[in-house]
């Protein structure tokens, strides 16, 4: 069973929800990057989700977006072997989290599909989550995947109909990525009425796990909408703070460990009443 | 190629080209579009509303003109497609009034768009002001700087001008931004997408507005002429007004076809947005297609001189009809299109927009091979916002 089934298995034998952290990767450099990784786990994350770094990042908001630029705007910028780098280093160390890499198509064109999963996977990674990839073009993708093991998380967004739904659930492994509001990542505005709705209305179509990710900005945020799906990510949140460490890049992996340890209270509080 | 040409395909793809890379977020957005244009297309009552426009408030057809100093000079007989003459001085208002009426179509009460030289921008926030929409134009601030008197046209339309700061800060960023709008205002919000480029149903239904320009130019030619042209030329940014050109063409298999991409300081250089010549395989805005971007996937920063062309992607058709050998692509640089503008100003009376000139520049560079040929240029615009870029190639403060 690969790592994120091995999860949701046992988060759900315990009635316990996820709290998935995104951080991009080379943000700041490529030395914190594992670190901050760590401390994201010490302070309470079931899940990382790591960015790949890509110049035009269509469907991130500013904070992302400015991690982006961070991790590649410098002498040496971060390449996507960076990435599986600092996935392998990451496993050095932890056996049991699971790892999804989140970026767009143009990256694993360039890099190759077959040697983006086989190095993927090598590297301790558990799946990929490609933004701007809709389940009509997975089809030459799916079979390199599933020889791999690699799952694929595909987004679910309030915009898509149930048909589609249901065919999105067919494609993906692993989680189903709801997308909790329309509008690029880290924005405000969560609508919790809207989001029980759609989110159950997403339930009755499959039994994947489902994890609500863009707009969980706070710890309060994080609690509010934990009951309705199995796990939270949280991604712009960490990432602003990341910058604001920018001058002090020593002291990201304790601020992280921090806020991690915020919203992995407030979660908690919630799926565990 | 001797088959039948019909493209996209039923899933918006031109060979492996094409598709619907985005957020899905916006795949109902593009769903409904679809069928909204789809329905349109067929619909006697909005193309006849469309024809209207685009004779009334465009100014359609535009001329097809015998350039003959410039002819003389050259020894090829030049033929230009006057789309300098059509309202807002660019082929750019065909696509946006047929937008717009889609807009209407869909009781949508704002339009976004992006724009590089300004020319889409304006044509965008012209049909803004003339159907009431909201308007807001996402335009990179490098352009913004060398584009100034688009801008305050735009704003004088009352559209809303938004300066984009990321990346390189033109015209790939500015569509980049204007995804990002679309993404989170799609209940009330029309994308007008300038360019033959983005998701489906985008190229297709942007050529379909833009192949007026081809059928016009065919029909027109073949009444003076009783034959058709040797050859069609026509620059290529995103690649609109050359699709609009060559597409009545295309199984006119004796119809040479060439596009012009802008070759900036020149291929070795790497400053040019030579997609087509230098780039390969790659997903940007919505679509695979060509791209210039590096080993590892980074989109390139591109130069021109040109705004318009200054576009590291391209439109998937021009990808097919690249692999497919129907169009040539080639590229001139900054000093060449310069040089056309300057010749055709001086020989013709006219001033072609920079775009435009790179077109011109290819007829020059060739012009021996092409002696005694018809030739028909694509005079996608006119080159009065580029009088200020053009003084400062000269040294001259204005």
């Amino acid at each position: 069973m690969n790592r994120i089934d091995a999860l949701f298995a046992s988060l759900r034998a315990r009635h316990r929800k996820a709290f998935t952290a995104f951080i991009t990767a080379g943000d700041p450099s490529l030395e914190v990057t594992p670190h901050a990784m760590r401390a994201l786990v010490a302070g309470g994350a079931d899940l990382l989700e790591l960015g790949i770094p890509f110049s035009d990042p269509e469907s991130d908001g500013p904070d992302i977006q400015a991690a982006s630029m961070r991790a590649l705007d410098k002498s040496s910028p971060t390449r996507l072997a960076d990435v599986m780098a600092i996935a392998r280093a990451f496993r050095a160390h932890n056996q049991d989290t699971p790892l999804v890499l989140m970026g767009y198509v143009n990256s694993l064109l360039a890099y190759g599909i077959e040697a983006f999963a086989r190095d993927a996977r090598e590297s301790g990674v558990d799946g990929a989550v490609l933004v701007n990839l809709p389940i009509e073009e997975f089809h030459e993708i799916r079979p390199v995947f599933e020889r791999e093991q690699l799952s694929a998380v595909f987004l679910v967004a309030p915009t898509t109909s149930e048909a589609r739904a249901a065919k999105i659930a067919d494609e993906a492994s692993g989680f189903l990525y709801y997308v909790s509001l329309k509008g690029v990542t880290g924005a405000a505005h969560l609508d919790f009425d809207d989001l029980a709705a759609q989110t159950m209305r997403l339930r009755a179509l499959t039994d994947m796990p489902i994890q609500i990710g863009f707009g969980i900005r706070s710890p309060q945020a994080a609690a509010q909408a934990a009951p309705y799906a199995d796990g939270l990510i949280v991604g712009s949140a960490l990432v602003k703070r990341m910058a604001e460490l920018e001058r002090t890049p020593e002291d990201i992996p304790d601020a992280l460990q921090h806020m991690a340890g915020e919203f992995r209270a407030a979660i908690d509080r919630t799926s565990t009443h | 190629m001797n088959e039948p040409y019909f493209q996209p395909n039923e899933s918006g793809h031109f060979g492996p080209y094409g598709g619907r890379f985005v957020a899905e977020t916006l795949t109902s957005a593009l769903d409904q579009l679809e069928s909204l244009y789809l329905q349109a297309r067929e619909d006697e009552s909005f193309q006849s509303v469309l024809a209207g426009h685009l004779k009334d408030f465009s100014g359609r057809p535009t001329p097809l003109y015998y350039a003959e100093r410039l002819s003389e000079h050259l020894g090829v007989r030049v033929h230009l497609k006057r789309e300098d003459l059509n309202h807002t001085g660019a082929h750019k208002l065909n696509s946006t009034i047929g937008q717009a009426l889609l807009a209407r179509r869909a009781n949508k009460r704002r339009v976004i768009a992006e724009t590089g030289a300004g020319q889409h921008g304006v044509a965008t926030a012209t049909v803004a002001a003339r159907f009431g929409f909201d308007c807001c134009v996402y335009m990179g601030s490098e352009d913004i700087e060398r584009q100034s008197l688009n801008v305050y046209r735009m704003r004088l339309l009352g559209a809303e001008v938004v300066p984009v700061d990321s990346g390189s800060r033109t015209l790939k960023d500015a569509m980049t931004e204007a995804l990002r709008d679309w993404v989170t205002n799609v209940d009330d919000t029309y994308y007008i997408i300038g360019s033959a480029a983005g998701p489906h149903p985008y190229p297709m239904m942007v050529r379909d507005f833009q192949r007026v320009m081809g059928v016009e130019a065919r029909a027109q030619f073949m009444d003076a002429h009783a034959r058709l042209p040797d050859v069609l030329v026509a620059c290529v940014g995103g690649g609109s007004n050359a699709i609009g050109l060559f597409h009545p063409f295309i199984e006119d298999t004796a119809v040479r076809m060439v596009g012009v991409e802008a070759g900036g300081e020149g291929i070795a250089s790497g400053r040019h947005s030579a997609t087509l010549v230098a780039g390969r395989e790659g997903v940007l805005h919505g679509s695979k297609s060509y791209l210039l971007s590096d080993a590892d996937g980074q989109v390139s920063a591109t130069h021109s001189i040109s705004a318009g062309l200054d576009y590291p992607g391209v439109g998937p058709e021009h990808s097919l009809l690249k692999d497919l050998g129907r169009v040539e692509y080639a590229c001139v640089n900054d000093e060449q299109a310069l040089d056309a503008f300057r010749l055709t100003n001086r020989l013709e009376g006219i001033m072609p927009a920079l775009e435009s000139s790179h077109a011109i520049a290819w007829v020059v560079e060739n012009a021996s091979e092409l002696r005694g040929l018809d030739v028909l240029i694509n005079l996608s615009g006119r080159g009065d916002k580029d009088v200020q870029t053009v003084a400062k190639c000269d040294g001259v403060e204005i």
